[in-house]
């Protein structure tokens, strides 16, 4: 055993975890890893609660995809009641979903990662951060902050409040679309095409400067996993499994999501309390797969859209098989939410759209259901089981970010043995260390549904367990 | 005028209150002449920092690392706000105090794993047994419900506090809303 570093807490990431780098005797990385440090227990305290209330009580995971929780807690519910959920409501949830997309990967893009991507990886950290990208490019920032803010409308406009809204229910929605907030939400889309066009311009243009960062950050091969339609396109909301290898040979497809166990196993490490799930056929920890952003772009056909497309032809020429460098997760999140706003777009202008029948009504008719979407950070699993009465007695949740979690060891293993030099944490250690996590945008609040404690800590820990420096 | 330093932290939460905070949009924007954040997870400080104005707690206290945070942070601030359901009343985070700590530590790392299942214990907090809302361990000057309190209840806190007045927050927020 060699020495250990610590960084903590880990900043600018959506939850609480700390990082601790070993080094050996003589004095180089040997080994990495990621702690989740919170655990909050969804799993066992949602027994005996109605599952009618779980769309509620699970969007309380997460603050920031909390309408992913909703719909993959909805679908499960819709097994439950064994309902076929009406076409419209069906479009719905997937227009609301398009709301979060452009939302939640605006917080991780322009909030938490656009200070590294514009004011530089060693910029002061002082000012690294969205205030200070609004004093020094105050019209991405601006940009940045009317797209969240467009997907956070919509949000509202279908389901009166922004952040834990009460909108999808078990057998659909419960209420309609009205044809005033339809043309409110189109009035918004060229605008949003245009601040996400300008800053996909602005954001290829800056790739020159981070070739370092591209070649380390989390760049190796992996599985990678992902939704895709029928016609292998890219669904966030009712595809099908799709699995690619680190060649690009899909190995697995169309896999009905309520199969998901036969495909994916969960391991436990002691140093957190973040599982590590794995591609069970390879097993662990040799199973090791990404999914994301990046991911979905890499195992799809293609986006469905036209100007996604055009982005995701360009995105896919980067390398010959599929897109290795976790680094381009920012890239891919601006090319989803061009393919959001399209799909936004596309569903307000179909004429079913304000059919005002949204819902199924039932009893509890069988006693297990999954629910499986995409969630911004990738693919999320939800798995109930109720008694007789629709109680619930047991849940499993599989989070988006779970399933990045042995890429995320991997990759601060990477970015460590090429920044840290010798028993001492410089920023520009530190700060990249950070950044590659950042890549993955991990939503610790959610992968620790099953628990967390503050943000992000690194320690360099020496070969005889002292902690030698910590940031 | 110095600017008024803020501090921004979440325990056990969901991130939702902070996620209303950015829901202020360009009030955030406009306000960044008169505010400083100094701490939390949108800023890049490691360690919170001494001579805070104002704390933000999103989430309830959940584990003995939540409680050495919380206190120190009562220690570095002069106005420690009780943000959110979770940190007022501890909210969801607490329905896991009618079980055991062990059961639900057991029902996600032991009964719904397929391979090297045991409890986390190496470098992680170890769980209180009761979840609690903040106030149980440290005092609070303003308490502002909500799940997430609105961003105009939030705007207007902040404005309040800007102008040097404890707000009055009766009316702008409720719990759950
Ligand atoms: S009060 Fe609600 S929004 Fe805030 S942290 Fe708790 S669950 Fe999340």
């Amino acid at each position: 055993m060699g020495q250990q570093v610590v960084i903590e807490p880990v900043s600018r990431i959506e939850g609480h975890g700390k990082i601790s780098i070993i080094l050996d005797d003589a004095g180089r990385v040997a080994d990495a890893r990621l702690h989740v440090t919170q655990y909050r227990g969804f799993e066992k305290f949602c027994e005996g609660r109605p599952f009618t209330e779980m769309p509620s009580l699970v969007e309380r995971i997460c603050g920031i995809c909390p309408i992913s929780h909703s719909l993959a807690s909805v679908k499960a519910c819709d097994e439950i009641l064994g309902v076929q959920v009406p076409t419209t409501a069906m479009k719905l949830r997937r227009l609301l979903n398009c709301g979060e997309f452009i939302q939640s990967h605006s917080v991780s893009f322009f909030y938490l990662s656009s200070p590294d991507l514009l004011l530089g990886m060693d910029s002061d950290p002082a000012k690294r951060n969205i205030l200070g990208v609004l004093e020094k490019h105050p019209a991405l920032a601006r940009d940045g902050i009317r797209l969240r803010q467009i997907g956070q409308r919509i949000i509202e406009w279908f389901a009166g409040k922004r952040i834990h809204p009460a909108w999808v229910v078990p057998g659909g929605v419960n209420a309609p679309l009205t044809a005033d907030h339809r043309e409110n939400m189109l009035a918004l889309v060229p605008e949003a095409v245009d601040i996400i066009q300008r800053t996909l311009a602005v954001f290829k243009q800056s790739l020159e400067n981070y070739r370092e960062e591209i070649r380390t950050f989390a760049n190796f091969p992996t599985y990678f996993m992902g939704l895709v339609d029928a016609q292998g396109n890219l669904d966030h909301v009712d595809g099908k499994l799709r699995f690619m290898d680190a060649k690009g040979n899909i190995v697995a497809d169309q896999i009905d999501p309520a199969r998901y166990q036969e495909y994916i196993g969960e391991a436990v490490e002691e140093y957190s309390y973040l599982k590590s799930p794995y591609y069970k056929p390879l097993g662990y920890p040799e199973g090791i797969y990404r999914v994301g952003p990046a991911a979905r772009l890499n195992v799809c056909n293609g986006c469905g859209t036209p100007l996604a497309d055009q982005e995701w032809a360009e995105f896919r020429s980067l390398e010959r098989g599929p897109v290795l460098s976790s680094f381009y997760n920012h890239y891919a999140r601006l090319i989803e939410i061009l393919y959001s706003i399209e799909t936004l777009d596309r569903l307000l202008q179909d004429p079913d759209i304000l059919n005002t029948r949204t819902r199924a009504f039932a009893q509890p008719n069988y006693t297990a259901g999954i629910g499986v979407v995409e969630a911004p950070r990738g693919t999320l699993f939800h798995h109930y089981q109720v008694d007789d009465c629709g109680l619930m007695t047991w849940a499993n949740m599989i989070v988006a970010t779970g399933n990045n979690n042995l890429a995320m060891n991997r990759g601060v293993l990477q970015v460590a043995k090429r920044f840290i030099d010798g028993p001492k944490l410089t920023d520009a250690a530190v700060n990249r260390i950070q950044a590659v996590v950042r890549a993955f945008d991990p939503c610790l609040s959610c992968s620790t549904h099953v628990l967390g404690q503050q943000e992000f800590s690194i320690a360099l820990i020496g070969p005889d367990g002292k902690v030698l420096d910590q940031a | 005028m110095s600017k008024m330093r803020i501090a921004t932290t979440w325990l056990d939460g969901c991130s939702g209150c902070h996620m209303s905070l950015l829901d202020l949009d360009d009030r955030l924007a406009d306000m960044a002449q008169q505010i400083e954040i100094v701490y939390g997870p949108l800023v890049d400080a490691l360690e919170f920092p001494e001579a805070v104005d104002v704390a933000l707690v999103e989430g309830a206290v959940s584990s003995d690392a939540d409680v050495k945070k919380v206190r120190l942070i009562r220690e570095r601030s002069k106005i420690l706000v009780s943000f959110g359901d979770c940190a007022v009343t501890s909210n969801v985070p607490a329905m896991r105090n009618e079980f055991r700590v062990q059961e639900v530590l057991q029902r996600g790392y032991e009964e719904n794993v397929s391979c090297h299942g045991q409890i986390p214990g190496v470098g992680v907090p170890a769980l209180m047994p009761q979840v609690r809302p903040v106030h149980e361990y440290v005092e609070v000057d303003v308490f502002l419900p909500g799940c997430p309190p609105p961003a105009d209840a939030i705007f207007f806190l902040l404005s309040e506090l800007l102008q040097g007045r404890i707000p009055d927050l009766t009316g702008k927020s409720r719990f759950g809303a």
